[in-house]
């Protein structure tokens, strides 16, 4: 920050953390809900989540006991929800490495309120996203076999040009490198939080989970270069594996899925529906957090903005796909495109849309962009639309080359269950991670601070 | 030529025995860094509760020299992409799909490239908390406030010159609030 407070007020530049405070004011603002007992609000919340959660695993259990027949899966459309929830929940963790690693990177300022949760979400996004992973090859218990190693059924390797296997690389590469930065992140803080603990055990728990952090300014220099490093690795790696997932599809051929744009319209998407649960998520968490001075409505205006150009991206690789599908000549491109919008699946098309690329239209008048109620609305609507995008890619599925082999996907029970279950886990590890270590970025936070330039004047 | 120097890999001294001072504003920490510096107390850190801006010049600290490993350990996670994929599927188990050659490396770079970038930020962490001496559990915490508003001066008594009397009145003629000397007995 080299801009001081005259400078910064002569240019309306707005602050970005607001309310005077002071460094000890935001470790203790901070530091807060992981240092009271939890409310009775995030005990119902929590309550409720982890009873979804322990459903999901039971009926997980049961699907697995008696086999995949239960679900609505069939020949052709052999993929069915395991694939849509992996595809949709890997998109939404892309936000967070996006707004903690390319905002660096652009050395944006206003990361620094949202970076820590959104980087949460992203591990527990693409923990849930490779769960279904490994659920849907049927058979979880053998899912060590997409890993090559030595084994004793002579040289028998995985196939490297199988995009399972480019799967398997990409998402445990993506969840490892993003655990790493967001922990290097977090130990920090959770050394504060550590000296500011009372009580003995929750002293230990820091003190074991901050690793032995001091402070010192070696260990900060080198700490600075590393995050720098991590976020250039990983701003890549966000589109090479939603790339790679596209690749599930693209790879095949298969009209509608056999195409080109694949990568940049996956990832495009992926940004999107990231952004729209980081809002979701972030508006929640001011509330309930009383954080408004750290998440203001200026972070919220910016990634509304973010979702809205994304909206557009992914409005115009809707469109181009059309252009593309009839440009080509090819009839069973033409057909597969044509049944998107208007075979048995439409209304499905339509959802996706109205609101993938009509609701985030809102966002051009700043009076929306800075209203909670419409905000919050507008993502849960997005995240809704980018769920049935993904249902519409797999339904090209139901009607392929040969009409003999044409069947109609109907999702059972089982199916939705496990699409609940996932938001169940999802939240769970969320709510949980709110309690113990701190939502926003405590030492992050403080070098974005405006106050800091006046304190010696 | 831009080389790695040794003394960009600066590792974490442990603050056993020495003298603290306490300072309020990340001004005041900078000043206090560069008149250390001037005095020359060897081995002298300054513990802050965020990164400040201009702290490293103000110790003479080089720039850390992390990126090298980054590098090296890029280039190492490329090659065994590369060599693992084709050793196993041109040698150990050539496999003939839809015939098409055993040494298809187009189908290999996902794998290369996420080998790379893998190993590549792994290894930096692992460097990172080699040189910053984590995890250690045992650390002992020379004040509480050092991770939450205020910075810390440390002056080591390995430093040359050391001094105890001379180094606090020194600390204390930089305007550090509470100065302490700390010792390994009256440590826990």
């Amino acid at each position: 920050m080299s801009l001081t407070q005259a400078v910064r007020d002569k240019l309306d530049i707005p602050d970005l953390v607001t309310g005077g405070k002071s460094l000890k004011d935001v470790t203790v603002d901070i530091a807060k809900p992981n240092e009271d007992f939890p409310t009775k609000l995030w005990w119902n919340t929590f309550l409720l989540v982890l009873t979804i959660t322990l459903i999901d695993v039971a009926i997980i259990g049961y699907l697995f006991y008696e086999g995949l027949y239960l679900l609505g899966i069939n020949n052709p459309v052999g993929w069915g929800f395991f694939v849509v929830n992996f595809v949709f929940w890997i998109g939404i963790g892309h936000a967070g490495t996006l707004i903690s690693a390319v905002l660096f990177l652009f050395r944006q300022g206003w990361r620094t309120g949202i970076n820590r949760a959104a980087e949460a979400m992203t591990i527990f996004a693409v923990l849930v996203a490779a769960s279904n992973l490994i659920l849907h090859v049927g058979r979880p218990w053998l899912g060590f076999w997409l890993f090559p190693y030595p084994n004793e059924r002579g040289p028998l390797w995985v196939n490297f040009r199988s995009p399972l296997i480019w799967d398997t690389f990409a998402v445990s590469t993506y969840l490892s490198i993003s655990m790493v930065f967001w922990y290097l992140g977090l130990i920090p803080d959770l050394a504060t939080l550590r000296d500011r603990a009372t009580e003995t055990w929750r002293k230990n728990l820091y003190n074991v989970l901050s690793f032995g952090w001091v402070g010192s300014a070696r260990s900060w220099s080198h700490l600075e270069i590393v995050s720098m490093i991590l976020a250039a690795l990983s701003t890549p790696l966000v589109l090479s594996v939603h790339t790679i997932v596209s690749f599930d599809f693209a790879v095949s051929i298969l009209p509608g899925w056999h195409t080109t744009i694949f990568p940049p319209y996956f990832v495009a998407g992926a940004i999107f529906s990231g952004f729209a649960m980081v809002v979701t998520l972030m508006v929640i968490a001011r509330e309930v957090f009383n954080l408004k001075n750290y998440i203001t409505m200026k972070h919220l205006d910016n990634m509304n903005k973010i979702m809205m150009v994304t909206g557009l991206i992914v409005g115009l690789a809707y469109g181009t796909e059309f252009f593309i599908a009839w440009y080509s000549g090819n009839e069973y491109e033409v057909f597969a495109f044509w049944n998107r919008a208007f075979g048995p699946y439409g209304w499905a098309y339509f959802i996706m849309i109205s609101c993938n690329v009509l609701s985030p239209q809102v966002f051009w008048f700043r009076k929306l962009r800075y209203n909670i109620p419409v905000m919050f609305v507008a993502s849960l609507v997005v995240n809704v639309g980018m769920w049935f995008e993904r249902f519409v890619i797999m339904m090209t599925l139901n009607r392929d080359f040969l009409p003999s082999s044409w069947a109609m996907y109907t999702p059972t029970l089982f199916d939705y269950a496990m699409l609940i279950g996932t938001f169940g886990i999802f939240f769970t590890l969320f709510l949980l991670w709110c309690r113990i270590m701190p939502v926003i970025a405590i030492a992050e936070v403080k070098t974005v601070m405006p106050q800091k330039e006046g304190a010696h004047h | 030529m831009y080389l790695p120097k040794l003394e960009q890999f600066h590792k974490y001294k442990e603050m056993d025995e020495g003298v603290l001072g306490l300072f309020e504003t990340p001004e005041a920490i900078i000043h206090a860094a560069e008149k250390a510096k001037e005095k020359d107390y060897k081995g002298f850190d300054c513990i802050l509760p965020y990164p400040v801006h201009g702290i490293d010049e103000a110790m003479g600290t080089p720039r850390s020299g992390l990126p090298w490993v980054t590098f090296f350990a890029g280039i190492f996670g490329c090659t065994i992409g590369i060599l693992f994929q084709y050793l196993t599927h041109a040698h150990d188990w050539p496999l003939n799909i839809s015939g098409k050659s055993l040494n298809a490396w187009f189908a290999y770079v996902p794998i290369i490239f996420e080998l790379t970038v893998f190993s590549a930020g792994i290894y930096t962490v692992a460097a990172l908390c080699f040189l910053s001496g984590i995890p250690k559990a045992t650390r002992r915490i020379l004040h509480p406030d050092l991770t939450s508003h205020r910075f810390g001066l440390w002056i080591p008594k390995s430093a040359k010159g050391y001094n105890e009397s001379e180094v606090v009145s020194f600390v204390k003629g930089l305007g550090g609030s509470e100065v302490t000397v700390v010792k390994p007995e009256n440590q826990k």
